[in-house]
């Protein structure tokens, strides 16, 4: 028998995963805006190497 | 190495003796320490786990103090610099160093704690001796390598007076339960030590963890 | 070089978590007691679990850097700690969940794993601060590792003794992280642990990925400026 009743118990349980999917999802977003600046920093070189 | 620790042992204790900046603070501030608790807590008199707790709290909050000026002195006069030139062995720094602030702990104990006896403790201190100087002696050892090596840490960086209590005090946690855990059954009306052999136990594991890593990444510290 | 293995790695790791995930929601019964809140608990336990060994690596790595030079080391180990400083964050916010549901308070001190984890959690935090209070490359590295040392070593030490302290004050009414789980929820929890273990590896090569590549850039950069400067000179 489920302690609490299911609708309630699925919130706090639905909350813990969310976190964890959310810590993710930042993680990943922020990775990619690091990648994104790399790339354009790669881009202002190879431009400025075309230009000499 | 004892030689030289020795010798840098000497200087810091005739440094202290004459300036007299670092005990006599510590002291003052175990003593006002005491005062708020007892407006804090709205307490006479303390026994058991709460008495244990305050008198710890009171003497790592203390020992912060000294850590933060422990090498005060070679950063105040530009020795800093002077150290990290000379040949000077780390491990016998690290050795001088520790065992200052554990003479330094000694000696503000000496006050504190008979003034906690005095102010707060109900019981009196009579039940809790001789068990009590071994858990000081041990707890004293623990903070005092813990505390050498945070100093040292800390000692370049721009923030160290920030950076000194927020390292040091999550490091002694472990310290602060063995003591305080050890300490409370002396301070009861009936004062009989429990279970005092596992937490020396803990304490000695501890210092022993502790002094044996300090004594081998120090030489990475304060070099140039 | 940091980036070898990494796409079979991610791979693996969307497999184990997915089947974790099946496993947790459509294999593992309730719980007798807490029942369904206590599924948090495959979630929160792993990431507590990998947490403290990211900490305890970055140590190790730290012992290398200090006993090479190389600077690889101290990458790897700052990126170890700073993934389980993230994981911390998620463990905490777990484990508040979790009391919450369980007991009806947002902070429990009665769970050993959680309340040291919190100390573990308030000290790697001044990692930061110190690591960027000091400005000389080499001694930065150089303090960082002896920090990750002493932090490293700490963790076991702290939480024998968070454990012993709670086992007077409260005697543990839950022994949920101990090996008396039955069967088909250990399976589930195991599984689970392997998955946010995989997470871990998976994004520490990311991030050593794009860190390393982003130092190279800027070296690279670095060198056609002094070019530039020397032609033009």
């Amino acid at each position: 028998m489920p302690a609490l009743p299911l609708d309630e118990a699925g919130k706090y349980v639905a909350g813990a995963y969310v976190v964890f999917v959310a810590l993710i999802l930042v993680y990943v977003a922020i990775i990619g805006a690091k990648i994104a600046r790399i790339d354009r920093q790669i881009s202002e070189l190879v431009a400025s190497e075309d230009d000499e | 190495m004892i030689a030289a620790a020795r010798t840098i042992l000497g200087k810091d204790l005739r440094i202290e003796l004459r300036t007299k900046e670092s005990v006599p603070a510590m002291v003052l501030f175990s003593i006002t320490v005491y005062v708020l608790f007892h407006f804090g807590l709205d307490r006479d008199s303390l026994d058991g786990a709460l008495a244990a707790g305050v008198l710890w709290v009171t003497l790592l909050l203390a020992a912060v103090i000294g850590v933060s000026r422990l090498f005060a002195a070679e950063r105040e006069q530009g020795g800093i610099d002077g150290l990290l030139l000379s040949p000077v062995d780390r491990t016998a720094l690290f050795v001088a160093k520790a065992a200052a602030l554990f003479v330094f702990l000694t000696v503000v104990e000496v006050v504190a704690v008979p003034a906690f006896g005095l102010l707060l403790l109900g019981p009196g201190l009579g039940g809790a001796f001789p068990e009590l100087l071994a858990v000081l002696a041990l707890g004293n050892l623990g903070v005092a390598a813990v505390g050498a090596l945070v100093a040292a840490l800390a000692a370049e960086t721009r923030a160290h007076e920030l950076i000194v209590p927020l390292l040091l005090l999550p490091l002694l946690v472990p310290v602060l339960i063995a003591c305080a855990q050890a300490t409370e059954p002396l301070m009861r009306q009936d004062a009989v030590a429990e279970d005092l052999g596992r937490w020396l136990g803990l304490l000695s594991l501890y210092d022993v963890v502790f002094v044996l890593l300090s004594v081998a990444v120090f030489d990475f510290l304060l070099e140039d | 070089m940091y980036s070898k293995g990494l796409a079979p790695l991610a791979a693996a790791t969307a497999v184990t978590i997915t089947a974790a995930l099946a496993m947790v929601f459509f294999y593992a019964p309730n719980d007798a007691d807490q029942g369904f809140v206590q599924k948090i608990f495959y979630i929160h336990v792993p990431m507590a679990i990998v947490a403290l060994c990211g900490f305890v690596a970055g140590g190790v790595f730290a012992i290398q850097h200090l006993r090479s030079g190389d600077s690889s080391w101290d990458l790897r180990s700052y990126v170890a700690i700073h993934l389980s400083i993230i994981l911390g964050v998620g463990v905490l916010a777990t484990g508040s969940i979790w009391a919450r549901a369980s007991w009806g308070h947002w902070w429990v001190w009665d769970e050993p794993v959680l309340v040291s984890f919190l100390i573990v959690f308030l000290l790697y935090c001044v990692y930061y601060p110190l690591r960027f209070s000091i400005e000389d490359p080499g001694r930065q590295a150089r303090y960082s590792s002896v920090f990750a040392i002493a932090a490293g070593a700490f963790v076991p030490l702290n939480f024998t003794a968070v454990r012993m302290a709670e086992s007077f004050t409260h005697p543990r009414v839950l022994s949920q992280t101990g090996g008396d789980l039955p069967g088909d929820m250990r399976l589930t929890f195991l599984v689970s642990l392997l998955g946010v273990a995989l997470l871990f590896v998976t994004l520490w090569k990311l991030e050593l990925t794009a860190k390393h590549a982003s130092m190279q850039l800027k070296r690279l950069r670095n060198e056609r400026l002094r070019n530039r400067a020397r032609v033009a000179a």
